[in-house]
Protein backbone atom coordinates (compact mmCIF):
# COMPACT_ATOMS: atom_id res chain seq x y z
CA UNK A 1 0.00 0.00 0.00
CA UNK A 2 1.39 3.38 -0.68
CA UNK A 3 1.08 6.53 1.21
CA UNK A 4 -0.16 9.64 -0.82
CA UNK A 5 1.98 12.26 1.21
CA UNK A 6 5.11 11.50 3.09
CA UNK A 7 6.90 13.48 5.72
CA UNK A 8 10.55 13.79 5.08
CA UNK A 9 11.91 11.63 7.16
CA UNK A 10 9.68 8.88 7.10
CA UNK A 11 10.60 5.51 5.49
CA UNK A 12 8.44 2.80 4.97
CA UNK A 13 9.02 0.09 6.92
CA UNK A 14 9.84 -3.63 6.06
CA UNK A 15 6.05 -4.30 6.36
CA UNK A 16 4.58 -1.55 4.26
CA UNK A 17 3.19 1.76 5.83
CA UNK A 18 4.57 5.19 7.00
CA UNK A 19 7.64 5.35 9.85
CA UNK A 20 7.04 8.20 11.57
CA UNK A 21 9.70 10.34 13.16
CA UNK A 22 8.54 10.61 17.54
CA UNK A 23 8.27 14.02 18.73
CA UNK A 24 9.40 13.86 22.47
CA UNK A 25 7.18 15.71 24.30
CA UNK A 26 9.31 15.98 27.52
CA UNK A 27 12.54 17.33 28.54
CA UNK A 28 15.10 16.50 31.40
CA UNK A 29 15.86 20.31 33.25
CA UNK A 30 17.35 18.94 36.12
CA UNK A 31 17.39 20.87 39.66
CA UNK A 32 17.22 19.53 43.30
CA UNK A 33 14.96 20.31 45.87
CA UNK A 34 14.47 19.72 49.61
CA UNK A 35 11.94 20.42 52.22
CA UNK A 36 12.68 19.83 55.69
CA UNK A 37 9.75 20.48 58.67
CA UNK A 38 10.57 21.40 62.09
CA UNK A 39 7.87 21.85 64.98
CA UNK A 40 6.82 25.48 64.01
CA UNK A 41 8.73 25.92 60.64
CA UNK A 42 9.61 24.65 57.34
CA UNK A 43 12.58 24.79 55.64
CA UNK A 44 12.18 24.64 51.48
CA UNK A 45 16.19 24.79 49.16
CA UNK A 46 16.30 24.14 45.56
CA UNK A 47 19.66 24.67 43.49
CA UNK A 48 19.57 27.48 40.82
CA UNK A 49 20.55 25.97 37.41
CA UNK A 50 18.35 24.98 35.03
CA UNK A 51 19.85 22.66 32.13
CA UNK A 52 18.84 20.71 29.00
CA UNK A 53 21.36 18.11 28.27
CA UNK A 54 24.74 19.30 28.65
CA UNK A 55 23.85 23.12 28.09
CA UNK A 56 23.18 25.29 31.06
CA UNK A 57 20.04 27.50 30.22
CA UNK A 58 20.90 29.94 33.33
CA UNK A 59 22.16 29.93 37.11
CA UNK A 60 19.54 31.84 38.64
CA UNK A 61 16.21 30.22 38.39
CA UNK A 62 15.19 28.66 41.39
CA UNK A 63 12.58 25.86 41.45
CA UNK A 64 10.55 26.99 44.47
CA UNK A 65 7.03 28.84 44.28
CA UNK A 66 5.51 30.25 46.85
CA UNK A 67 1.79 29.80 46.96
CA UNK A 68 0.70 31.33 50.04
CA UNK A 69 1.89 33.37 53.51
CA UNK A 70 2.75 29.37 54.56
CA UNK A 71 2.99 27.41 51.68
CA UNK A 72 6.00 26.50 49.00
CA UNK A 73 5.84 24.22 46.33
CA UNK A 74 9.21 22.75 45.20
CA UNK A 75 8.69 21.55 41.49
CA UNK A 76 11.75 20.23 39.09
CA UNK A 77 11.92 18.12 36.58
CA UNK A 78 10.41 19.05 32.87
CA UNK A 79 10.69 22.78 33.31
CA UNK A 80 7.68 23.43 30.94
CA UNK A 81 5.34 21.02 32.88
CA UNK A 82 6.59 22.62 35.85
CA UNK A 83 5.77 26.15 34.58
CA UNK A 84 2.04 25.77 33.66
CA UNK A 85 1.18 22.91 36.29
CA UNK A 86 2.26 26.10 39.05
CA UNK A 87 0.17 28.34 37.13
CA UNK A 88 -3.09 25.74 37.00
CA UNK A 89 -2.54 25.85 40.70
CA UNK A 90 -1.91 29.04 41.29
CA UNK A 91 -5.09 29.39 39.51
CA UNK A 92 -7.13 27.22 41.37
CA UNK A 93 -6.09 28.57 44.13
CA UNK A 94 -7.77 31.73 43.32
CA UNK A 95 -10.41 30.23 42.65
CA UNK A 96 -10.72 28.32 46.16
CA UNK A 97 -10.06 32.23 48.00
CA UNK A 98 -12.68 33.29 45.70
CA UNK A 99 -15.50 30.63 46.86
CA UNK A 100 -14.52 30.21 50.52
CA UNK A 101 -13.29 33.20 51.45
CA UNK A 102 -9.95 31.85 52.91
CA UNK A 103 -6.87 31.16 51.67
CA UNK A 104 -6.42 27.30 51.17
CA UNK A 105 -4.44 25.33 53.88
CA UNK A 106 -1.34 23.33 52.98
CA UNK A 107 -3.70 20.12 53.73
CA UNK A 108 -5.80 21.58 51.19
CA UNK A 109 -3.03 22.56 48.62
CA UNK A 110 -1.88 19.31 49.43
CA UNK A 111 -5.05 17.16 48.33
CA UNK A 112 -5.58 19.51 45.45
CA UNK A 113 -1.99 19.02 44.07
CA UNK A 114 -2.57 15.43 43.69
CA UNK A 115 -5.88 15.58 42.33
CA UNK A 116 -4.63 17.66 39.73
CA UNK A 117 -1.44 15.29 38.63
CA UNK A 118 -3.64 12.41 39.00
CA UNK A 119 -5.61 14.35 36.49
CA UNK A 120 -3.24 14.10 33.55
CA UNK A 121 -2.52 10.30 34.43
CA UNK A 122 -2.36 9.77 30.96
CA UNK A 123 -0.06 12.28 29.55
CA UNK A 124 1.61 13.49 33.16
CA UNK A 125 3.55 16.44 33.99
CA UNK A 126 6.77 14.90 34.38
CA UNK A 127 7.38 16.68 37.73
CA UNK A 128 9.30 15.90 41.23
CA UNK A 129 7.09 17.84 43.67
CA UNK A 130 7.94 18.98 46.96
CA UNK A 131 5.32 20.62 49.25
CA UNK A 132 5.84 22.15 52.30
CA UNK A 133 3.93 24.34 54.66
CA UNK A 134 2.78 24.94 58.36
CA UNK A 135 -0.53 23.07 58.94
CA UNK A 136 -3.44 24.93 60.65
CA UNK A 137 -1.72 24.40 63.84
CA UNK A 138 1.49 26.33 62.48
CA UNK A 139 3.31 22.68 62.91
CA UNK A 140 5.70 22.34 59.71
CA UNK A 141 4.72 19.76 57.11
CA UNK A 142 6.20 18.19 54.10
CA UNK A 143 4.87 16.20 51.11
CA UNK A 144 6.33 14.32 48.56
CA UNK A 145 4.73 13.84 44.77
CA UNK A 146 5.00 11.12 42.18
CA UNK A 147 4.73 12.29 38.94
CA UNK A 148 0.80 10.85 39.01
CA UNK A 149 -0.39 12.48 42.12
CA UNK A 150 0.75 9.27 45.10
CA UNK A 151 1.60 11.98 47.97
CA UNK A 152 2.80 11.30 51.47
CA UNK A 153 3.32 13.58 54.46
CA UNK A 154 6.78 13.90 56.35
CA UNK A 155 9.24 15.46 57.93
CA UNK A 156 12.16 15.61 55.37
CA UNK A 157 12.11 15.28 51.50
CA UNK A 158 14.02 15.47 48.34
CA UNK A 159 12.78 16.00 44.83
CA UNK A 160 14.95 16.17 41.31
CA UNK A 161 17.76 14.98 39.76
CA UNK A 162 19.81 15.06 43.17
CA UNK A 163 16.98 14.20 45.25
CA UNK A 164 18.27 10.03 45.50
CA UNK A 165 22.08 11.33 46.49
CA UNK A 166 20.20 13.77 49.11
CA UNK A 167 17.36 11.60 50.64
CA UNK A 168 19.73 9.20 52.10
CA UNK A 169 21.58 11.23 54.49
CA UNK A 170 18.37 13.12 55.14
CA UNK A 171 17.53 9.94 56.68
CA UNK A 172 20.14 9.23 58.55
CA UNK A 173 20.83 12.51 60.07
CA UNK A 174 17.02 13.97 60.43
CA UNK A 175 14.91 10.77 60.96
CA UNK A 176 17.88 8.95 63.17
CA UNK A 177 17.25 5.95 60.56
CA UNK A 178 20.38 3.35 61.44
CA UNK A 179 21.34 5.53 64.37
CA UNK A 180 22.34 3.53 67.55
CA UNK A 181 21.97 5.48 71.52
CA UNK A 182 21.18 8.02 69.99
CA UNK A 183 18.51 10.98 71.90
CA UNK A 184 16.31 12.63 68.97
CA UNK A 185 16.90 16.39 69.72
CA UNK A 186 14.38 19.21 68.21
CA UNK A 187 15.34 20.48 65.13
CA UNK A 188 16.60 24.38 64.89
CA UNK A 189 16.33 26.08 61.89
CA UNK A 190 19.81 27.46 62.33
CA UNK A 191 20.85 23.77 62.90
CA UNK A 192 18.16 22.90 59.31
CA UNK A 193 19.72 25.49 57.08
CA UNK A 194 23.32 24.34 57.96
CA UNK A 195 22.33 20.64 56.88
CA UNK A 196 20.67 22.27 53.08
CA UNK A 197 24.08 23.78 52.93
CA UNK A 198 25.55 20.87 53.46
CA UNK A 199 23.60 18.23 51.49
CA UNK A 200 23.61 20.55 48.70
CA UNK A 201 27.17 21.50 48.68
CA UNK A 202 27.51 17.45 48.91
CA UNK A 203 25.04 16.55 45.95
CA UNK A 204 26.41 19.44 43.28
CA UNK A 205 29.87 17.49 43.31
CA UNK A 206 28.43 14.16 42.01
CA UNK A 207 25.18 15.42 39.81
CA UNK A 208 25.66 17.62 36.81
CA UNK A 209 22.36 19.25 37.10
CA UNK A 210 22.99 20.61 40.57
CA UNK A 211 24.69 23.60 41.28
CA UNK A 212 25.55 26.97 40.96
CA UNK A 213 23.48 28.36 43.88
CA UNK A 214 20.69 26.83 46.43
CA UNK A 215 18.24 29.13 47.37
CA UNK A 216 16.75 28.59 51.06
CA UNK A 217 13.70 29.59 51.59
CA UNK A 218 12.12 29.21 55.54
CA UNK A 219 8.41 29.20 56.64
CA UNK A 220 7.52 30.33 60.16
CA UNK A 221 4.25 32.09 61.30
CA UNK A 222 6.43 35.41 61.49
CA UNK A 223 6.59 34.86 56.95
CA UNK A 224 9.01 33.46 54.60
CA UNK A 225 12.76 34.37 54.74
CA UNK A 226 14.76 33.66 51.95
CA UNK A 227 18.77 33.33 51.56
CA UNK A 228 20.72 32.39 48.62
CA UNK A 229 24.03 30.32 48.99
CA UNK A 230 26.52 30.13 46.13
CA UNK A 231 27.48 26.77 45.05
CA UNK A 232 30.07 24.97 42.70
CA UNK A 233 29.51 26.39 38.79
CA UNK A 234 31.58 23.84 36.90
CA UNK B 1 -5.82 -6.10 29.46
CA UNK B 2 -8.27 -5.93 26.26
CA UNK B 3 -6.90 -4.71 23.03
CA UNK B 4 -9.86 -4.56 21.46
CA UNK B 5 -12.20 -1.76 21.43
CA UNK B 6 -16.02 -2.11 21.03
CA UNK B 7 -17.61 0.52 19.34
CA UNK B 8 -19.67 0.95 22.43
CA UNK B 9 -16.14 2.63 23.76
CA UNK B 10 -16.07 5.07 21.51
CA UNK B 11 -19.50 6.52 21.14
CA UNK B 12 -20.07 9.41 23.00
CA UNK B 13 -22.63 10.19 25.26
CA UNK B 14 -24.26 12.75 23.37
CA UNK B 15 -23.17 12.72 19.67
CA UNK B 16 -22.82 15.85 17.92
CA UNK B 17 -22.01 14.32 14.55
CA UNK B 18 -23.98 10.63 13.36
CA UNK B 19 -21.46 8.05 14.53
CA UNK B 20 -19.88 5.53 11.53
CA UNK B 21 -18.42 2.44 13.41
CA UNK B 22 -17.26 1.34 10.47
CA UNK B 23 -14.44 3.49 10.89
CA UNK B 24 -13.51 2.46 14.69
CA UNK B 25 -12.63 -1.38 13.72
CA UNK B 26 -8.82 -1.92 14.22
CA UNK B 27 -8.86 -5.35 14.61
CA UNK B 28 -10.76 -8.54 12.92
CA UNK B 29 -11.41 -9.55 9.25
CA UNK B 30 -10.16 -8.13 6.27
CA UNK B 31 -9.24 -4.90 8.06
CA UNK B 32 -6.85 -1.69 6.46
CA UNK B 33 -4.77 -0.43 8.66
CA UNK B 34 -5.21 3.49 8.42
CA UNK B 35 -3.95 4.68 5.51
CA UNK B 36 -4.09 8.37 5.96
CA UNK B 37 -0.20 9.71 7.42
CA UNK B 38 0.42 11.36 10.62
CA UNK B 39 -0.22 15.17 9.78
CA UNK B 40 1.24 16.71 13.05
CA UNK B 41 4.66 18.22 12.61
CA UNK B 42 7.31 15.58 12.94
CA UNK B 43 10.38 17.43 11.70
CA UNK B 44 11.36 20.94 10.82
CA UNK B 45 11.71 21.38 6.86
CA UNK B 46 13.03 25.41 6.22
CA UNK B 47 15.14 26.54 9.51
CA UNK B 48 17.11 29.23 11.01
CA UNK B 49 19.69 28.46 13.14
CA UNK B 50 21.23 30.36 16.30
CA UNK B 51 19.58 33.70 17.76
CA UNK B 52 22.15 35.52 19.85
CA UNK B 53 20.54 37.88 22.32
CA UNK B 54 22.16 39.72 25.20
CA UNK B 55 21.04 42.32 27.55
CA UNK B 56 22.85 45.95 28.02
CA UNK B 57 22.64 49.53 29.91
CA UNK B 58 19.44 50.86 29.03
CA UNK B 59 18.28 47.83 26.61
CA UNK B 60 18.74 44.64 24.91
CA UNK B 61 20.03 43.30 21.68
CA UNK B 62 19.47 40.46 19.78
CA UNK B 63 21.39 39.16 16.27
CA UNK B 64 20.37 36.29 13.81
CA UNK B 65 21.56 35.56 10.18
CA UNK B 66 19.59 35.78 7.07
CA UNK B 67 19.42 31.75 6.05
CA UNK B 68 17.06 29.48 5.89
CA UNK B 69 18.30 26.20 5.28
CA UNK B 70 16.88 23.14 3.48
CA UNK B 71 18.29 20.48 5.60
CA UNK B 72 22.12 20.97 4.45
CA UNK B 73 21.17 23.00 1.88
CA UNK B 74 21.47 26.78 2.09
CA UNK B 75 18.41 27.45 0.11
CA UNK B 76 17.09 30.89 1.20
CA UNK B 77 20.22 33.70 1.97
CA UNK B 78 17.96 36.91 2.51
CA UNK B 79 15.38 35.82 5.22
CA UNK B 80 14.59 38.11 8.46
CA UNK B 81 14.56 35.66 11.39
CA UNK B 82 13.97 38.83 13.79
CA UNK B 83 10.96 40.80 14.22
CA UNK B 84 9.33 43.88 15.58
CA UNK B 85 6.05 43.37 17.39
CA UNK B 86 5.60 46.82 18.49
CA UNK B 87 7.31 50.17 19.90
CA UNK B 88 8.69 47.71 23.01
CA UNK B 89 9.10 44.31 22.30
CA UNK B 90 11.71 42.69 19.44
CA UNK B 91 11.87 38.60 19.01
CA UNK B 92 14.06 36.20 17.06
CA UNK B 93 13.49 33.27 16.25
CA UNK B 94 15.20 29.43 15.60
CA UNK B 95 13.67 26.07 14.52
CA UNK B 96 11.21 26.16 11.58
CA UNK B 97 10.05 29.40 9.38
CA UNK B 98 7.31 28.52 8.74
CA UNK B 99 6.11 28.25 12.07
CA UNK B 100 7.47 31.52 12.72
CA UNK B 101 5.56 33.02 10.02
CA UNK B 102 2.76 31.42 11.07
CA UNK B 103 3.16 33.06 14.47
CA UNK B 104 3.97 36.08 12.94
CA UNK B 105 0.89 36.93 11.15
CA UNK B 106 -0.78 36.07 14.35
CA UNK B 107 1.51 38.62 16.35
CA UNK B 108 1.00 40.76 14.22
CA UNK B 109 -2.02 40.44 14.20
CA UNK B 110 -2.60 40.56 17.61
CA UNK B 111 -1.13 44.18 17.68
CA UNK B 112 -3.47 45.54 15.59
CA UNK B 113 -6.17 44.15 17.77
CA UNK B 114 -4.06 45.99 20.69
CA UNK B 115 -3.85 49.19 18.53
CA UNK B 116 -7.35 48.73 17.65
CA UNK B 117 -8.58 48.59 21.50
CA UNK B 118 -7.07 51.97 22.14
CA UNK B 119 -6.80 51.24 26.00
CA UNK B 120 -3.86 52.22 26.73
CA UNK B 121 -2.33 48.85 27.43
CA UNK B 122 0.63 47.83 25.40
CA UNK B 123 1.97 44.37 25.20
CA UNK B 124 5.51 44.40 26.61
CA UNK B 125 8.52 41.92 26.31
CA UNK B 126 7.07 39.69 29.41
CA UNK B 127 3.71 39.52 28.63
CA UNK B 128 4.01 38.59 24.88
CA UNK B 129 7.35 35.93 26.05
CA UNK B 130 3.98 34.14 28.71
CA UNK B 131 2.44 34.39 25.70
CA UNK B 132 4.15 32.80 23.56
CA UNK B 133 5.38 29.74 26.32
CA UNK B 134 1.16 29.02 26.62
CA UNK B 135 1.01 29.19 22.80
CA UNK B 136 4.20 26.84 22.34
CA UNK B 137 3.14 24.30 25.30
CA UNK B 138 -0.54 23.85 24.16
CA UNK B 139 0.63 23.16 20.72
CA UNK B 140 3.28 20.65 22.31
CA UNK B 141 0.75 18.90 24.33
CA UNK B 142 -1.46 18.33 21.41
CA UNK B 143 1.57 16.82 19.86
CA UNK B 144 1.50 18.85 17.22
CA UNK B 145 4.60 21.31 17.61
CA UNK B 146 5.07 24.66 16.83
CA UNK B 147 9.10 23.60 15.48
CA UNK B 148 10.61 27.32 16.60
CA UNK B 149 12.83 28.74 19.43
CA UNK B 150 11.83 32.36 20.59
CA UNK B 151 14.14 34.93 21.56
CA UNK B 152 11.82 37.50 23.30
CA UNK B 153 13.60 41.07 24.07
CA UNK B 154 12.03 44.36 25.31
CA UNK B 155 11.91 46.23 28.79
CA UNK B 156 9.83 45.04 31.59
CA UNK B 157 6.81 47.18 33.41
CA UNK B 158 9.56 48.25 35.63
CA UNK B 159 11.76 49.87 32.34
CA UNK B 160 14.41 47.29 33.28
CA UNK B 161 16.31 45.20 30.50
CA UNK B 162 14.51 41.59 30.03
CA UNK B 163 15.61 38.94 27.82
CA UNK B 164 13.51 35.95 27.28
CA UNK B 165 13.57 31.59 25.84
CA UNK B 166 10.89 29.82 24.77
CA UNK B 167 11.60 26.72 22.97
CA UNK B 168 9.09 24.42 21.16
CA UNK B 169 8.25 22.37 24.66
CA UNK B 170 6.82 25.50 25.97
CA UNK B 171 9.95 25.78 28.75
CA UNK B 172 10.74 29.38 29.29
CA UNK B 173 13.48 30.95 31.46
CA UNK B 174 14.41 34.53 31.34
CA UNK B 175 18.52 35.23 31.60
CA UNK B 176 20.73 38.24 30.64
CA UNK B 177 22.14 36.40 27.98
CA UNK B 178 20.03 34.12 25.69
CA UNK B 179 20.73 32.09 22.83
CA UNK B 180 18.80 29.53 20.83
CA UNK B 181 20.39 27.01 18.42
CA UNK B 182 23.57 25.66 18.22
CA UNK B 183 24.84 28.99 18.94
CA UNK B 184 23.57 28.02 22.82
CA UNK B 185 27.20 25.82 22.80
CA UNK B 186 29.42 28.36 21.23
CA UNK B 187 28.57 31.71 21.86
CA UNK B 188 26.93 31.28 25.66
CA UNK B 189 30.65 30.80 26.95
CA UNK B 190 31.65 33.74 24.88
CA UNK B 191 28.76 36.00 26.53
CA UNK B 192 28.63 35.00 30.49
CA UNK B 193 33.08 35.23 30.11
CA UNK B 194 32.39 38.60 29.42
CA UNK B 195 28.97 39.17 31.46
CA UNK B 196 29.37 37.10 34.94
CA UNK B 197 29.66 39.91 37.54
CA UNK B 198 30.22 42.59 35.35
CA UNK B 199 28.39 45.54 35.61
CA UNK B 200 25.80 46.24 32.73
CA UNK B 201 27.69 46.80 29.20
CA UNK B 202 27.35 49.64 27.08
CA UNK B 203 25.38 49.54 24.39
CA UNK B 204 28.89 49.90 22.32
CA UNK B 205 30.24 47.10 24.09
CA UNK B 206 27.15 44.49 23.59
CA UNK B 207 27.52 45.19 20.14
CA UNK B 208 30.91 44.44 19.48
CA UNK B 209 30.41 40.99 21.60
CA UNK B 210 27.64 40.19 19.61
CA UNK B 211 29.42 40.61 16.56
CA UNK B 212 32.38 38.61 17.65
CA UNK B 213 29.88 35.55 18.92
CA UNK B 214 27.56 35.94 15.42
CA UNK B 215 31.65 35.38 13.95
CA UNK B 216 32.63 32.46 15.85
CA UNK B 217 29.19 30.60 15.57
CA UNK B 218 29.81 31.36 11.48
CA UNK B 219 32.74 29.82 11.77
CA UNK B 220 31.75 26.59 13.31
CA UNK B 221 28.40 26.27 12.87
CA UNK B 222 27.45 24.46 9.41
CA UNK B 223 24.04 25.93 9.24
CA UNK B 224 25.26 29.45 9.62
CA UNK B 225 25.81 32.40 6.96
CA UNK B 226 27.86 35.68 6.94
CA UNK B 227 24.47 37.83 6.15
CA UNK B 228 23.14 38.35 9.71
CA UNK B 229 20.69 41.37 11.47
CA UNK B 230 21.11 42.98 14.75
CA UNK B 231 17.86 44.73 16.19
CA UNK B 232 18.68 47.19 19.41
CA UNK B 233 16.06 48.25 21.57
CA UNK B 234 16.16 50.89 24.28
CA UNK B 235 13.53 52.83 25.93
CA UNK B 236 11.59 54.38 22.86
CA UNK B 237 13.67 53.39 20.38
CA UNK B 238 13.98 50.09 18.15
CA UNK B 239 16.85 49.64 15.66
CA UNK B 240 17.22 47.16 12.91
CA UNK B 241 20.19 46.76 11.56
CA UNK B 242 19.82 44.96 8.29
CA UNK B 243 23.07 44.66 6.26
CA UNK B 244 25.41 42.95 8.27
CA UNK B 245 28.24 40.95 7.19
CA UNK B 246 30.55 38.29 8.52
CA UNK B 247 33.68 39.01 7.38
CA UNK B 248 36.12 36.59 8.87
CA UNK B 249 39.80 35.67 8.96
CA UNK B 250 40.48 33.03 5.94
CA UNK B 251 44.84 33.73 5.87
CA UNK B 252 44.76 29.63 6.91
CA UNK B 253 42.30 29.14 3.76
CA UNK B 254 44.51 27.81 1.33
CA UNK B 255 42.35 26.78 -1.76
CA UNK B 256 41.54 30.86 -2.34
CA UNK B 257 43.28 32.12 -4.74
CA UNK B 258 43.23 35.52 -2.86
CA UNK B 259 45.27 33.72 -0.09
CA UNK B 260 47.62 31.62 -2.01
Amino acid sequence: MSVQTMQPGARETAAGGPRQRYFYPYADNGGTVVAIAGDDFVVVASDTRLSSGYSIYTRDQKKTFQLSERTILGSTGCWCDVLTMTKVLRARMQMYRHEHNKAMSTGAVAQLLSTMLYHKRFFPYYVSNVLAGLDENGKGIVYHYDPVGHHDPGKCYTGGSGGALIQPLLDNQINYKNQENVTPEPLTVKKTVSIIKDVFTSACERDIYTGDAVAIQVITKDGITEELFPLRRD
Amino acid sequence: MRFTTSTMDLMPLQASQPFDPSKYRYTGPNVQPRQLPNTRSQAPITTGTSVIGLQFDGGVMIAADKLGSYGSLARYQNIGRLMRVNDHVILGCTGDYADFQFLRDIIDQKMIDEECLDDGIVTRAPALHCWLTRVLYNRRSRFDPLWTTFVVGGLDDDGKPFLGFVDKLGTAYTAPQIVSGMGGHLATPLLREKMDGQPPLSEAAARELLIRCMTVCYYRDCRAFSKFQIATLKAGSIKIEDDLEVKGDWEVAHFSKEHA
